[in-house]
C-alpha cells in the first residue's frame, strides 16, 4: 500500500509526512516526526500517555490516524514552552514535584492545558474530573492536582497565550 | 516533624527541582521506546495463547518468507541454559528458568509465555508476519489458583519439582509447592491456651499488577565484533547486562547496556523479558532491533504480584498480643520464588510478640512468573495482620492505635528471624497518628467508617559505586549507577551538596551505563537514597580529603592544621588563609590535577521502616461502592532528604494500595486467560476517584547512614489494604477477608445477593 | 493493524458510491471504537470511510420545531458544550458526557456509539427516554426508525447492507417532563457501565400526578431494554411509584455474568438506577415549571 501524504499545521508550524492510513497518530507523531514526548501507554484509549490536541481539543493520539488530521491543528508538549521559556503549567509541575517518572507528564500537561483554556478557574473536583482519563502510577495524583490549581492562578494573571 | 535532635541541614530538608524536570515537562526525556537508530527496525513476540501446553512444533517457514522480515527467532537460538542460580537484582535467579521464560522450549506455562519473536522495517510487518508462525500445542489443564495448585492432584507444571523444606529437605513427590519455610518462636500453644481473646481467620487476596505506565521495551544493538549494546526500561542496568550474558552466554565485558528514563518500575522491571530477543534479532538481522510489548502483554506476561491465601489466629490476653500463628501461600506464578518469606518476616514487625509459628508456602500455578511489586509480599501478610489486630483491639474495647501503642515494636525488640531491631520509629509513627488532626476529628454520617493499619518494611543495602568529579569552575558531576525512579538524581545530589557545603545548583548528577561506572545493584528495595547516598557521602568525604592535602601544599602547613567546614577551607594556624571549595576548585591544575572523589560499597546499617494510615470511607449500601473521604499516611523516614519528593512516594504508594483494596485484580476465566488485561478493566485509581492523601513525616534518623535516611518507597503501599477493610468494617459491620472490595463483592455480601 | 485503504468523501453520495463494491468497509466517525478494533484484529476492513469530512453529519443543531439534529459522526463534546443542549436535553448531557473520559469525548460521537451496538452503551438508554429517531441512509433513500429498534444483538445493528447512519434526531420533549441517565462503574470515570438506567418523567401541569414515563435499561440484557413502566400513570410522582418503577426494571433485565458484573448485582443497580434517575427527572421536570 503506498504511503498517503499528508499536510497539516503542528505547533504553529506547516509540515507534511508520509503514512499508511493504518499508523496512529501517535505512530506519525513519534516514527516518522520524530516527536517522542506523546508516549504509549496502553494504545487504546484508556490511560491519557498519547494526549495532544488537535483543533482545539485533547485527544488520545492513539485513537486517531495519521491521515486524520490533514489539515488540522496538532499541539504537542513540544511546541508549548517558547523558546527556554516555560509554559505556567510546566513550572508549575516542576516547583509542585507533580512528576517523578515523568512518563504520564506530557499527556497530564496537554490535558490540563486544554482544561485551562476553556476554563480559567476550575476547582479542585472539576480539574480532577477533566484528568480523570491520564492515569498516573507513580504520584497518586495529589500535587499534579495542586499544580494544576497553582497554573490556573498563575495564568489568570499572566496575558493571554497565542493560539496558533 | 522531627522527633530528635536534628542537625541543622543546608540542602537536605529543602525542595529543589529535579535536574530530571526540564527534560521531562517538555518531552525531551529519553524513555525506552523514544531512541532512534540508524537503520533501526522492530521486533514483535508470539505468545502463547494457552496456559498450560506441551510445544510439539513451532513452524516458521511462513513468517521467514513474509516480505519484509529480517530475523526470526525461537528457543532454539538460546545457548542451552544450565539449571544453575545466580546472583542478580535483590535476589537469586534461576538461569534455565530466566531462559525458558524469554522464549520458552518444551512447555509454555502460562497464557501469554513467549514463543518466537521476528523483526521487520514495521510494526505492523512484524505483526502480520507473526500470525504466520504456526505452533502445534498439546494442550494440559491448568491451574490457577494457589490452593488448586498445592492439592496431592493438582495438574504439576513441572514434573521434576519437589517441594523444598527447611534444611534442604526435598519431598518425595513432585509438587507445585515449591518450597515451605518456617519461623518459630517462644511456645504458641499455651499462648493460645492461656488467651483471653482467639481470632482466626482466612484471607485472599488476588494477583495484581505494578502498573506502570511504560510498558516494557528493549533496544539492542549487536556489532559484528560481538560487542552489544542495549538500551533499555531497566530498574537495574547492571542486572541486565550480567542476565543477558548468562542467558546468551556471552562475555559481559563486551555487553554495554544503557538505562534509559523509566516509565514506572516498582520492582516489575527488576527482571528481564525483551532484552536478549532484541539481542538476537539484532545479531540475526544485523540492524539495531527495538522490541516493545503491548499492554496486554504487560499484563500477561511480565510480573504481576502474587494472589495469596493467609490463615490467620491472633491471641491475647489482657491487653497484650501473645501468640501469633499463620499460614501463608503465595502464588509464584509459573516459576517459584514469590515474596511469601518476606511477608512472612514483616507483618509481625509492628509488634513485640514472643509466641509465634508462620509457616510459608511458595507456589507455582499457571500465570505469569510473579515478581516484586513494593514491599513484595508485606502488602498481603499486612492485610491479614492488620485486619485481625483491629478485630482484638475491638473485641477488647481498646481503640486500634492505643492498642497497637501498646504491643509496640522498638529498638531491641526481636524480630521473627531472632535479630533485635536498631533504632526505629514505630512508637514516634503511631504516636503522630494518635495525635493527627484527621485521627482527632470525630467521623460523622451514616455509612461512613474510620480504619487504620500499621506497616513495615526493611529496607535494602547493597552494592553501589559513585564517581564525584570537580570541575574547574566549582561544579560537580555526579556519576552513578542508580536508575532514577522517584527522584533519587536530586536526592542524591543532595547529600553530595550537604557533604561539602556547597550549593545544589551546582551538582550536575547522571545516570550512567554500565561501561560508565562501577557495579551498582538494582533500583529497589528503597536502597539509593540510602546506599548510594552513602556512597556518595564517602565521594565527597574523598574530595573533601584531597582538598585538605592540596590546601596544606599550598599554605604548606600540615594537614591536621586545615579543616573543611562550611564549604570551603581554612588554617587553624593563620586565619587569613582560607579558600572557598570554588577558589580552590579553581587551582586544581596547579595542586595536583584534577580532583575526583569515588566510593564503591556494600552499604549496610539500613534502617526498617514504620507507617500507620488512617483512612476515613463512605459505603454506599444500595451499590456497594466504597469511596475515599480522607486519607492520613504517617511515616518515619529518618530524615527526608527532599520532602516533597518524600511525600510524593508515599502518596504514589497509597494510591496504588486503594486501588488493590477496592478494585484492582487479575480476573481469569477456566481457561487461564486474563479476560481484563486492559487498562479499560485493570481498573486502577483515576485523579477522580481519590482525594488529596495526606501525610506526615516523622524523622527518627537512621543511626547507620550518615544522614539519617531510611527507605521510604515501599513500605507506604504495606497498610492501606487492612486500613481501608477496617474502615470499610467500621462503616457497614461486615468484615472483608477477601480482596479486591470491589462494588459487586460489597454489595454482595451487604444485601445478601447471590 | 491489517492495512486498508483511507477514503474522506465530501458528499453522502460519495459515501453510497463506495458502497456495494465488495470490498469490507468500515465507517471512521470518532474511531475511539473502531480504530481500536481494527488493532486489536476484532473488526477489518479493506477499506474505512471517514465520514468527518461531510458538514451534515459532524453538525448539530435544534430545527425550527424545536428538534435536535445530530449529524452521525458529530463528537460529544460539542454536543454537551452547547448551551441549548444543556438547557433543553440535560439527560442527552447525562449520557454524552459519561462515556470515556475528555479524549474520548473529543472526537466519539453519538452515531458510532449507537452503530457499536454495544449492550452497554451509554447512548442507548438515555436516547430511548427521549424517543429519538435514527435517520438511516443508503443510495436508495432515507428511512427512519425509533432509536430501540436499532439494537438487534451485542454488536449487532439494524443497519442493512450499504446503509449508513446518518443522524439522530431528538423530539420537542414534551412540556412538564425531565429526564435523566444514570449509570453504574466500579470506578467514578473511564469505566463500561455495569448496568444504567435512563428514564423521562412527564407530568401534569401541577406537577403531582404522572401523565407517562419512559424507563430503559442498559448493560442488562443483549441490548438496551424498554421497561413497561405504564403502571406509573396517573400516580403521584414519589417514592412508591419510583419503587414500581425500580421493580419493573430490574424484573426486566436479563444480565449476564461476566468480569464487570454478576447477575443479581445488575439487578439489583437496575431498580436502584431507576428510582435515582426518576428522582432527578422529578427535579428537572418541576424546575422547567
Amino acid at each position: 500500500m503506498p504511503r498517503t501524504q499528508v499536510q497539516t499545521r503542528l505547533n504553529g508550524v506547516d509540515v507534511d509526512f508520509l503514512c499508511e492510513p493504518r499508523q496512529s497518530l501517535l505512530e506519525v507523531l513519534r516514527d516518522e516526526l520524530g516527536l517522542t514526548g506523546a508516549k504509549e501507554g496502553c494504545n487504546n484509549g484508556n490511560c491519557g500517555a498519547c494526549s495532544v490536541i488537535v483543533n482545539g481539543r485533547v485527544v488520545n493520539s492513539c485513537c486517531v490516524l495519521g491521515v486524520e488530521v490533514a489539515g488540522a491543528r496538532v499541539e504537542t508538549i513540544e511546541g508549548l514552552a517558547h523558546g527556554d521559556k516555560l509554559h505556567p503549567l510546566q513550572q508549575a509541575f516542576l516547583d509542585e514535584a507533580a512528576l517523578q517518572c515523568g512518563i504520564c507528564t506530557p499527556g497530564f500537561i496537554m490535558a490540563s492545558r486544554a482544561l485551562l483554556e476553556r476554563e480559567p478557574e476550575p476547582d479542585e473536583h472539576r480539574v480532577r474530573y477533566w484528568l480523570a482519563g491520564n492515569l498516573c502510577r507513580c504520584t497518586g495524583y495529589d500535587k499534579i492536582v495542586k499544580a494544576v490549581l497553582g497554573a490556573a492562578a498563575e495564568l489568570r494573571d499572566a496575558p493571554k497565550q497565542e493560539v496558533k | 516533624m522531627t522527633t530528635v535532635e536534628k542537625p541543622a541541614y543546608s540542602v537536605i530538608g529543602t525542595r529543589p527541582v529535579r535536574p530530571d524536570g526540564v527534560e521531562k515537562v517538555t518531552g525531551k526525556a529519553q524513555y525506552g521506546a523514544d531512541i532512534r537508530l540508524s537503520g533501526m527496525i522492530f521486533g514483535r513476540v508470539l505468545r502463547s495463547p494457552h496456559a498450560h501446553a506441551r510445544i510439539l512444533s513451532i513452524d516458521t517457514s511462513a513468517a521467514e518468507a513474509h516480505p519484509g522480515i529480517l530475523a526470526v527467532l525461537t528457543y532454539r537460538d538460546l545457548p542451552a541454559a544450565e539449571d544453575k542460580m545466580e546472583e542478580l537484582g535483590e535476589s537469586n535467579i534461576n538461569v534455565k528458568e530466566a531462559s525458558d521464560n524469554v522464549l520458552a522450549s518444551d512447555k509454555v506455562l502460562y497464557r501469554g509465555h513467549a514463543i518466537a519473536a521476528v523483526a521487520a522495517a514495521s510494526p505492523h510487518v512484524a505483526e502480520e508476519a507473526l500470525a504466520k508462525i504456526k505452533v502445534e500445542y498439546e494442550i494440559l489443564p491448568a491451574v490457577l489458583d494457589v490452593r488448586d495448585a498445592m492439592r496431592e492432584d493438582a495438574p504439576l507444571l513441572n514434573e521434576r519439582r519437589f517441594t523444598k523444606s527447611m534444611g534442604g529437605v526435598m519431598s518425595e513427590k513432585p509438587s507445585n509447592i515449591a518450597a515451605h519455610n518456617q519461623f518459630k518462636g517462644g511456645d504458641i500453644d499455651a499462648a493460645f491456651a492461656d488467651a483471653d481473646v482467639v481470632i482466626e481467620r482466612e484471607f485472599t487476596t488476588s494477583m495484581v499488577h505494578q502498573g506502570y505506565i511504560e510498558p516494557q521495551v528493549s533496544t539492542a544493538s549487536w556489532n559484528a565484533d560481538g560487542t552489544l549494546t542495549i538500551w533499555t526500561s531497566t530498574q537495574g542496568a547492571f542486572a541486565v547486562r550480567g542476565l543477558v550474558a548468562e542467558i546468551l552466554r556471552h562475555p559481559v565485558s563486551s555487553i554495554r547496556v544503557v538505562p534509559m528514563e523509566i516509565g514506572g518500575g516498582f520492582g516489575g522491571k527488576l527482571p528481564i523479558y525483551l532484552d536478549p530477543v532484541a539481542a538476537l534479532l539484532s545479531k540475526k538481522s544485523g540492524r539495531p532491533v527495538k522490541v516493545s510489548m503491548s499492554r496486554t502483554d504487560v499484563f500477561e506476561a511480565t510480573g504481576p504480584t502474587s494472589g495469596t491465601h493467609i490463615r490467620l489466629k491472633m491471641a491475647a490476653k489482657g491487653d497484650r498480643i501473645t501468640g501469633v500463628q499463620a499460614v501463608l501461600s503465595y502464588e509464584a506464578g509459573a516459576y517459584p520464588g514469590s515474596a511469601v518469606g518476606a511477608g512472612a518476616m514483616c507483618m509481625l514487625a509492628p509488634y513485640n510478640v514472643e509466641n509465634f509459628q508462620l509457616d510459608t508456602y511458595d507456589v507455582v500455578v499457571n500465570r505469569p512468573k510473579t515478581a516484586a511489586y513494593r514491599a513484595p509480599g508485606a502488602p498481603a501478610a499486612a492485610f491479614a495482620t492488620e485486619s485481625v489486630v483491629d478485630e482484638i483491639a475491638r473485641q477488647l474495647k481498646i481503640d486500634p492505635l492505643e492498642f497497637r501503642r501498646k504491643n509496640a515494636s522498638r529498638q531491641d525488640t526481636r524480630n521473627v528471624m531472632g535479630v533485635a531491631f536498631p533504632r526505629i520509629g514505630n512508637e514516634e509513627t503511631l504516636d503522630a497518628a494518635i495525635n493527627s488532626p484527621h485521627y482527632r476529628a470525630p467521623i460523622e454520617g451514616p455509612n461512613r467508617g474510620r480504619g487504620v493499619a500499621s506497616g513495615f518494611w526493611f529496607n535494602g543495602g547493597m552494592q553501589s559505586s559513585v564517581v564525584a568529579a570537580v570541575n574547574t569552575d566549582g561544579t560537580i558531576n555526579l556519576v552513578e549507577g542508580s536508575t532514577d525512579i522517584g527522584g533519587t538524581r536530586a536526592s542524591l545530589a543532595m547529600q553530595l551538596a550537604e557533604t561539602l557545603g556547597v550549593a545544589y545548583e551546582t551538582i550536575r548528577p547522571v545516570v550512567v551505563d554500565t561501561d560508565s561506572i562501577g557495579h551498582n545493584d538494582v533500583t529497589g528495595g528503597s536502597r539509593t537514597t540510602f546506599a548510594s547516598g552513602m556512597a556518595v557521602f564517602e565521594a565527597g568525604m574523598d574530595i573533601r580529603r584531597q582538598m585538605i592535602t592540596r590546601a596544606a601544599k599550598l599554605w604548606s602547613c600540615t594537614e591536621d592544621e586545615v579543616v573543611y567546614e562550611d564549604g570551603g577551607l581554612r588554617c587553624l594556624k593563620d586565619s587569613t588563609k582560607e579558600l572557598t571549595f570554588k577558589e580552590l576548585a579553581a587551582q586544581s591544575a596547579r595542586t595536583g590535577g584534577p580532583i575526583v572523589g569515588k566510593a564503591s560499597l556494600i552499604a549496610r546499617g539500613a534502617g526498617g521502616a514504620f507507617a500507620t494510615h488512617i483512612v476515613d470511607v463512605e459505603v454506599d449500601p444500595d451499590t456497594g461502592k466504597v469511596t475515599i473521604l480522607r486519607y492520613t499516611a504517617v511515616q518515619d523516614v529518618g530524615t527526608a532528604i527532599h520532602p516533597a519528593y518524600v511525600e510524593g512516594q508515599i502518596q504514589g504508594g497509597v494510591v496504588q494500595g486503594i486501588g488493590w483494596a477496592l478494585n484492582e485484580e487479575y480476573f481469569y476465566d477456566e481457561s487461564g486467560r486474563m479476560v481484563n488485561s486492559s487498562f479499560l478493566d485493570y481498573r486502577m485509581p483515576t485523579a477522580l476517584d481519590v482525594p488529596n492523601i495526606d501525610t506526615i513525616i516523622v524523622e527518627v534518623p537512621n543511626p547507620g547512614h550518615p544522614y539519617g535516611v531510611r527507605g521510604v518507597g515501599e513500605v507506604p503501599i504495606v497498610p492501606p489494604l487492612a486500613a481501608i477493610a477496617n474502615a470499610v468494617a467500621d462503616a457497614t459491620g461486615h468484615r472483608f477477608t477477601a480482596l479486591p472490595m470491589s462494588p459487586r463483592k460489597v454489595l454482595e455480601a451487604l444485601d445478601g445477593l447471590e | 493493524m491489517e492495512a486498508f485503504e483511507y477514503l474522506a468523501p465530501a458528499t453522502v453520495a460519495e459515501v453510497y458510491s463506495h458502497l456495494g463494491n465488495g470490498k469490507t468497509t468500515l465507517m471512521l466517525a470518532g474511531g475511539t471504537d473502531v480504530i481500536v478494533q481494527l488493532r486489536e484484529g476484532r473488526k477489518r476492513c479493506d477499506q474505512l470511510i471517514d465520514l468527518k469530512h461531510i458538514p451534515e453529519l459532524v453538525a448539530h443543531g435544534f430545527a425550527g420545531d424545536g428538534t435536535l439534529i445530530i449529524g452521525a459522526a458529530a463528537p460529544l463534546a460539542e454536543l454537551y458544550e452547547d448551551t441549548e443542549v444543556q438547557r433543553r436535553l440535560p439527560g442527552l448531557v447525562d449520557a454524552a458526557s459519561l462515556i470515556g473520559g475528555i479524549q474520548i469525548q473529543s472526537r466519539a460521537s453519538l452515531g458510532g456509539n449507537l452503530c457499536n451496538a454495544s449492550p452497554a452503551a451509554d447512548s442507548s438508554p438515555a436516547l430511548i427516554a427521549l424517543e429519538a429517531r435514527l435517520v438511516i441512509g443508503s443510495r436508495d433513500g432515507t428511512r427512519e426508525i425509533p432509536v430501540e429498534e436499532f439494537f438487534l444483538g451485542p454488536g449487532r445493528n439494524a443497519l442493512r447492507p450499504n446503509e449508513i447512519l446518518l443522524q439522530v434526531k431528538i423530539p420537542p420533549q414534551p412540556a412538564h417532563s425531565g429526564a435523566a441517565y444514570l449509570r453504574f462503574i466500579p470506578r467514578n470515570e473511564m469505566d463500561i457501565a455495569v448496568a444504567s438506567s435512563g428514564v423521562r418523567l412527564r407530568l401534569n401541569a401541577a406537577g403531582d400526578r404522572i401523565e407517562g414515563a419512559r424507563v430503559a435499561i442498559g448493560a442488562v440484557a443483549a441490548t438496551a431494554l424498554v421497561v413497561d413502566v405504564s403502571a406509573l400513570a396517573g400516580r403521584a410522582p414519589d417514592a412508591e411509584a419510583f419503587a414500581l418503577a425500580g421493580a419493573a426494571a430490574a424484573s426486566a433485565a436479563t444480565p449476564i455474568d461476566d468480569m464487570r458484573g454478576g447477575v443479581a448485582q445488575r439487578k439489583h443497580l437496575a431498580s436502584v438506577l431507576t428510582v435515582r434517575a426518576l428522582n432527578i427527572a422529578l427535579h428537572r421536570a418541576m424546575e422547567a415549571r
